[in-house]
């Protein structure tokens, strides 16, 4: 015979088990887990080593790390909210409607991109407004560099937020979390609040071939030195049209792979 | 049968499928079925869980990529000319759905813009009479009962006057009354557009009332087509909820299929 507690023992392990079904069966969500604490390590890490032999020229510069953070949320608000306007097409089951009107795959993507221009510009706007408040620090006080750092990020950013999306088509909503985190599988390489050569001398190889990197040096560049590295600009821009082709390229690919295997009807579910 | 109809001949389908498969890896949902739809007729596609219909019905509508197999609607290959067709035809499923936070209103409005429908606001007032959903017009769609939400998929369905309507189980979740009035307007619409429906259904009632034309199918197959009266009459049965069950259990008819919809088979 059971007694309650041994019935509620195994009610307790009948929940655990489904959920340990649904792990087994999604590698993105082991991945997730794993993910927040191994960036924030990283990227913590990093800074702390830069600071411990950097610190009196961080303090030379008022504000250096809020505008770093600032930057850095343009790319972070980017690339969410393109990979959050298609999620909520998945949330809604609303793939098929869409995608059974004339609407083109091509037209969608321009539609998240424009929603995730009006998404950064009302969460950046937000911070930066808080960050004159708060630290006296204005952004805008980068002049016209600014416009070309927000351009780029904003493409690193939506080329990221279509990798994801094309993810999300694929895997379905288990790998949402990836619209969450997947852009600060960059971060600790981007340089955002200390310059490349802080890195070790292979992951500085990979680090220069982000666009974010060519962006926060340039940003060091104006704030530091007051000059604008034009070479930087370029190079950011150029990886970016790179990133944007990827993006695009993987988001059409998972599209189609959606229709075949006739998840854009299923999908959300 | 109307004079499209009667003439024949391809330019006269709405809809012609020739030799379409789909295979899921290992699963065949869809087993090289042919069809041709009549321009203005009205057909039920039929079979139990799994027939393969709503496979085909997402094919149709391009959601779907066939293993193999041609679908031509309105004179066009849709493999090729999809987005031609699209503007002019339009569907509803109870697989898919609408934005939850956004009004009935707002919805409409999104898929107007989307099939660009001219008079947007003029359109949707015809439908919100038509349909009767003004009670609901400024509802969030997540706060509908599923009644409702079938009447707003309908009404989205009915948006760009479509010239061909394919509609999976249209009206199951609607009680009797309104499952009534639905099945008169979408009839209505038919008759005053000329409009080709094609419809997944599980009610037997609502295919005898509406459809020329039934395409019975089983595993994959078309294996019976014909009118409802003549597939009554060659299984020998009252209704056509007798021979759905016929069909669904294997049983044959007695005489050779009929001749609309044409089956390629």
């Amino acid at each position: 015979m059971s007694g309650p507690t041994t019935l509620a023992a195994r009610r307790v392990y009948a929940i655990v088990l489904r959920h340990l079904y649904l792990l087994r069966k999604s590698w993105v969500r082991i991945v997730e887990m794993a993910y927040w604490p191994t960036m924030q390590m990283v990227l913590w890490g990093f800074i702390a080593k830069f600071l411990a032999t950097n610190s009196s020229w961080v303090a030379q510069v008022p504000g250096v790390l809020v505008s770093a953070l600032l930057l850095w949320e343009i790319l972070f608000r980017g690339q969410l909210g393109l990979s959050l306007s298609f999620i909520e097409e998945l949330y809604s089951r609303n793939l098929g409607h869409l995608f059974a009107s004339p609407l083109r795959p091509m037209e969608l993507v321009a539609a998240m991109i424009c929603v995730s221009a009006v998404r950064t510009v009302i969460g950046v706007g937000t911070a930066a407004v808080l960050a004159w408040v708060l630290y006296k620090t204005s952004i805008f006080s980068l002049g016209l560099p600014l416009v070309a750092f927000f351009a780029n990020l904003l493409l690193t950013g939506w080329g990221i937020g279509l990798m994801v999306s094309a993810l999300v088509m694929r895997y379905g909503l288990a790998a949402e979390n990836l619209a969450w985190g997947a852009i600060f599988v960059t971060a600790p390489i981007s340089g955002i609040y200390y310059p490349i050569s802080v890195l070790p001398g292979w992951l500085q190889s990979i680090a220069w071939w982000l666009p974010t990197s060519h962006v926060f040096e340039g940003m060091r560049g104006v704030l530091m030195a007051g000059t604008f590295l034009w070479n930087e600009f370029w190079t950011a821009a150029a990886l970016n049209v790179l990133f944007l082709a990827v993006g695009t390229g993987l988001f059409l690919a998972s599209f189609n792979g959606a229709r075949k295997r006739g998840m854009l009807v299923q999908i959300g579910e | 049968m109307s004079d499209v109809q009667r003439r024949g001949g391809p330019a006269d389908h709405a809809i012609e499928v020739v030799g379409l498969v789909k295979r899921f890896k290992k699963v065949e949902a869809v087993r090289g079925i042919s069809f041709a739809v009549p321009r203005g007729s009205a057909t039920a596609l039929l079979g139990g869980n799994g027939a393969g219909k709503t496979s085909t019905l997402s094919m149709l509508l391009g959601l779907l990529l066939p293993t193999a197999g041609t679908i031509t609607i309105l004179g066009d290959d849709i493999a090729h000319h999809r987005y031609r067709v699209l503007p002019r035809m339009n569907f509803t499923s109870p697989y898919v759905d609408l934005p939850k936070s956004l009004t009935v209103a707002e919805n409409l409005k999104v898929f107007a813009r989307l099939y660009g429908v001219p008079r947007i606001r003029v359109r949707i007032a015809e439908l919100v009479d038509q349909l009767d959903i003004g009670d609901f017009l400024n509802r969030p769609y997540g706060t509908l009962s599923a009644g409702q939400r079938t009447r707003v998929s309908i009404a989205k369905a009915l948006l760009n006057e479509p010239e061909v309507l394919l509609l999976d189980e249209p009206t199951a979740s609607l009680d009797p009354d309104v499952g009534d009035r639905v099945r008169a307007q979408l009839m209505d619409y038919r008759h005053r557009s000329g409009a080709t429906l094609l419809l997944a259904s599980h009610n037997m009632p609502e295919v005898e009332r509406m459809c020329d034309a039934v395409l019975m199918m089983r595993a994959g197959r078309i294996v019976d087509t014909g009118s409802p009266a003549d597939l009554i009459a060659r299984y020998g049965r009252r209704t056509m909820e007798e021979v759905f069950l016929d069909v669904a259990r294997g049983a044959e008819a007695a005489a050779a299929p009929g001749a609309s919809p044409e089956p390629r088979e």
